[in-house]
């Protein structure tokens, strides 16, 4: 029943450390996005004229200035190589916790906190070895890492200790790391979504003949209907993870409480969730519905993926009551 | 329902028809017309919104079906709006009225959907693949190239290929037609009606179904039948006299808290174990289990779950004579980490009766602002602080009452010679005279209780059984691509000379059309492309591939 102090203490200097790797990746990231944009906005402005000049109907794509310089590659290289760093360190820092009470490390909030911003960021790699060009993601991904973390040392920090009985289960890893690689998805998949939305209002304004003077680093990500198509596949590669985390969920809770399904605040949230993803993924491929309505739905479903974090644990009083927040 | 489930939808996105002119509406032309609308994609889509919308408020108030004692409560802290609330059926969305319209019409939408689709799908798996399109370019992704070979080898050749890559393939007048992915709309059908299952799965559960709680106190013992329960929840159908016969004995209950950690984590309970002797039926011989949280017992087609625990002080009261006119161990039930008990000892045997109010407190404190108050959840320190009042319980009346609370409407509560109410603190083994002559009272020692739940569901194996259905038909729905390959000769190359060497020269197109999501369908045209020139003349070079519209 003992619990490793030191081990905990290595755990959260690791946190720190990881922090810090972040805050440099986002510095790149944003360097990478600004540079980009500010060669951007001068080339689509050279471009502007001479499509004014000719009278030439305004083609999206051939605004689409060829790939920034160097500079922008350079600085969204390092800012890679320093999310890999960070994400080591992040790792340590889940398995050290984790180590220090000889259990999985997401048995209250601020552990659950570290380790699913960890999956965040680890899903997000998994993205750029996928696809290098999907590294204007990095500002919208890490970003919501570093805010996470910081939200875990300063308001959810737990010391470490061993589980309550109710957690106590094989469960716990099966339903709540499934959760965790859902849930990441989930938000990349809204970053990915917002963009989409800014992308699209600036097509729009564009056609319209009025060009959006700010925000120029947009012009370098790719348009909105390739936002809209990434964002469905992360939706699309999360549902049924969801969909599992339900099912193991309703399989632990018939262990531990002797009903499969009970309409636990918790319960409900997730099935909301649930839900909404579902109308997201039908509004998709409904006349009227496709396009911006359908990503709104998506939007709302992370706006609950977050209400479900975020005040369900704290404020509704369920079964689920491991927030650990005194 | 994504992608193509939703092509028999009247409003699913596929090429425009002409709408018919508006014939008059008879009775059932009416019924066709609500038939319709109810299964259009945009009252699915509807409904499901107003479905997330409606489960919230189960979210926000306490439910009767979840904790009865919480709507209690909460209906005494807000007197002005909870008549209201509970007109809505807040107390109980999962069973109001207008929650199991919107489930049960999402689910009368799903079968006006799933039905139509299947016929529709069973058929397409017989047809044979679509003829190739006149103009191959047009498709969306599309590739060509010149080969020295026969309209019938390039046929075969395809037709080889693709049966390889498990398409249906379909050769026509030296053009190959070829359809892949109906896996998807298989799973999004199984996907669905899963989730038929699972609802009927579900309701068959909670009419068949029971569930009961019971509390125990070490060395005490149940026995399964409807009198032995303290709350007792039948389905419908389940025949409450004939409820399995075995009886359980609580023989231990070990705790442990945690007392390492600081902070929120200090206290925090860390394991539970009740330690039972069961007998399955009369006359079996008894086993001894342990029944631990996350680890039920599983008796005759029941589980029994251990639910809490908590504290029952074992009390003697003597009247004036010194007669034993209550003795025996008393539930206090624990409110938050330290457990504090509150709990009430009622002795019914004496004139006036008597009736002991107070709280036990497993590791008491003094606090200088509260007073006694619990400091950890464990009994390392015990003690039990009352109050007595004298008079009428209000029990004769035959009338309902917790055992957990007093009614002190006719009694007087029991002073001290200044006129201060009489309150005492005990620890195990200490006695104390009630004034007034009223007897005394011991604190014997302190037991445990263990609180019970039996849960019988006979149906929880099909719910799980179509749960996990439905995930297998999800995941196909999404993933598996559906796709559609055309193989055709379209001519002889520009270039081929009318005779002599290279006269064979044909143009091969290769087309493909999505029928789903499908990002990687432009790969699978140039793959397909570069395998059939293989084959036809045993070189790899690149295919002309031109961009679709």
């Amino acid at each position: 029943m003992s619990v490793d102090t030191t081990l905990a203490q290595v755990s959260n200097v690791l946190v720190y450390s990881s922090m810090a790797a972040y805050s440099g990746a986002l510095l790149g990231y944003a360097t990478d996005l600004s540079s980009r944009g500010g060669r951007s906005a001068r080339a689509v402005a050279a471009q502007e004229k001479v499509l004014v000049g000719s009278g030439a109907p305004v083609d999206d794509a051939a605004e689409r200035p060829p790939m920034a310089g160097a500079r922008s590659s350079r600085a969204a290289g390092i800012a890679t190589s320093l999310t890999w760093l960070a994400t080591g360190l992040h790792l340590a820092a889940v398995l050290t916790r984790g180590l220090s009470a000889s259990r999985v490390p997401w048995g209250n909030m601020y552990e659950f906190a570290v380790t699913g911003s960890f999956v965040v960021s680890a899903v997000f790699l998994g993205l750029v070895v996928w696809r290098r060009d999907l590294r204007w993601l990095g500002v919208f991904s890490v970003g919501p890492v570093l805010l996470t973390l910081g939200l875990a040392v300063t308001v959810l920090y737990t010391e470490s200790a061993q589980l309550v009985p109710a957690l106590q289960s094989p469960f716990l890893v099966v339903h709540v790391s499934i959760a965790f690689i859902s849930s990441a998805l989930f938000t990349l998949g809204f970053s990915v979504h917002v963009l989409q939305l800014v992308q699209d209002r600036r097509q729009q304004a564009r056609a319209a003949g009025t060009p959006p003077t700010r925000g120029a680093f947009m012009d370098r990500l790719p348009r909105a209907a390739d936002l809209e198509a990434l964002g469905y596949r992360l939706v699309a590669v999360s549902f049924p993870l969801w969909t599992f985390t339900l099912v193991a969920g309703a399989i632990w809770a018939e262990k531990a409480w002797g009903r499969y399904w009970g309409w636990d605040p918790k319960e409900v949230w997730t099935f909301v969730i649930w839900v909404v993803y579902a109308a997201y993924l039908h509004a998709r491929a409904t006349r009227g519905w496709d396009g911006r309505r359908a990503t709104y739905l998506a939007i709302a479903g992370f706006v609950c993926v977050l209400l479900n974090f975020g005040v369900v644990n704290i404020f509704f009083s369920g079964e689920h009551s491991y927030a650990g927040i005194g | 329902m994504p992608d193509d489930l939703v092509a028999s939808r009247s409003d699913a996105p596929r090429p425009e028809r002409d709408d018919p002119a508006l014939p008059s509406l008879g009775a059932i032309g009416l019924l066709r017309w609500a038939w319709r609308q109810l299964t259009s994609m945009r009252t699915a889509l509807f409904l499901l919104m107003l479905l997330a919308i409606g489960a919230l408020p189960g979210s926000v108030f306490p439910q009767r079906g979840v904790d009865a004692t919480q709507v209690t409560r909460y209906r005494a802290e807000h007197p002005e709006l909870s008549p209201w609330l509970d007109r809505l059926g807040m107390f109980d969305v999962y069973s109001s009225v207008w929650f199991s319209a919107v489930y049960l019409l999402l689910f009368v939408s799903l079968v006006g959907c799933v039905v139509p689709r299947t016929r529709v799908h069973l058929a397409a798996m017989r047809a044979r693949p679509p003829r190739p399109p006149s103009r191959m370019q047009r498709m969306p992704a599309h590739a060509s190239f010149e080969v020295e070979a026969s309209e019938s080898e390039v046929a075969e050749a395809a037709r080889e290929l693709l049966r390889g890559k498990r398409y249906r393939v379909d050769v026509r007048g030296g053009a190959v037609s070829a359809e892949r992915g109906y896996l998807r709309e298989t799973g999004n059908l199984l996907f669905h009606v899963a989730l038929l299952g699972l609802l009927v799965a579900v309701a068959l559960g909670s009419l068949t179904g029971y569930r009961g709680q019971f509390l125990l106190t070490t060395g005490t013992g149940f026995a399964n039948s409807l009198v032995a329960y303290d709350t007792f929840d039948p389905g419908t159908w389940v025949d409450e006299g004939d409820l399995p016969p075995f009886q359980l004995t609580l023989d231990d209950l070990t705790v442990a808290f945690e007392t390492d950690a600081a902070g929120n984590q200090f206290a925090a309970p860390r394991d539970f174990e009740a330690a039972v002797t069961v007998v399955d039926e009369p006359g079996a011989d008894p086993v001894e289990r342990t029944i631990r949280v996350n680890q039920p017992l599983p008796v005759q087609g029941t589980n029994v779950y251990l639910q809490g625990n908590g504290y029952a002080p074992v009390v003697t009261v003597r009247d004036t004579q010194g007669r034993v006119v209550k003795s025996g161990p008393v539930v206090f039930v624990p409110q938050g980490r330290f457990y504090e008990s509150p709990g009430v000892v009622k002795v019914l045997e004496t004139e006036p009766q008597v009736g002991l109010q107070g709280i036990f407190l497993p590791t008491w404190e003094m606090d200088a602002e509260r007073g006694p108050v619990s400091v950890f959840p464990d009994a390392l320190d015990p003690r039990w602080f009352f109050t007595a009042w004298t008079g009428d319980l209000g029990l004769d009346g035959g009338e309902a009452q917790s055992v957990y609370e007093l009614d002190t409407t006719s009694m007087t509560q029991l002073t001290d010679d200044d006129r201060t109410p009489f309150a005492v603190g005990l620890s195990p083994g200490e006695s104390i005279d009630l004034p007034d002559g009223a007897g005394s009272v011991t604190l014997e020692r302190i037991d445990r209780f263990a609180a019970f739940g039996v849960r019988h569901d006979p149906a929880k194996g099909w719910a799980l059984g179509f749960s996990v259905l439905a995930i297998v038909g999800l995941v196909a729905s999404l993933f598996v691509p559906r796709r559609r390959v055309w193989v055709k000769v379209s001519g002889r190359g520009p270039e081929a000379p009318a005779d002599g060497p290279g006269a064979g020269v044909i143009v091969v197109e290769v087309a493909a059309l999505a029928r789903s999501e499908d990002p990687r369908l432009e790969a699978e045209v140039a793959q397909l492309t570069t395998r059939l020139r293989e084959r036809l003349d045993g070189t790899a070079t690149e295919p002309n591939q031109e961009p679709g519209e």
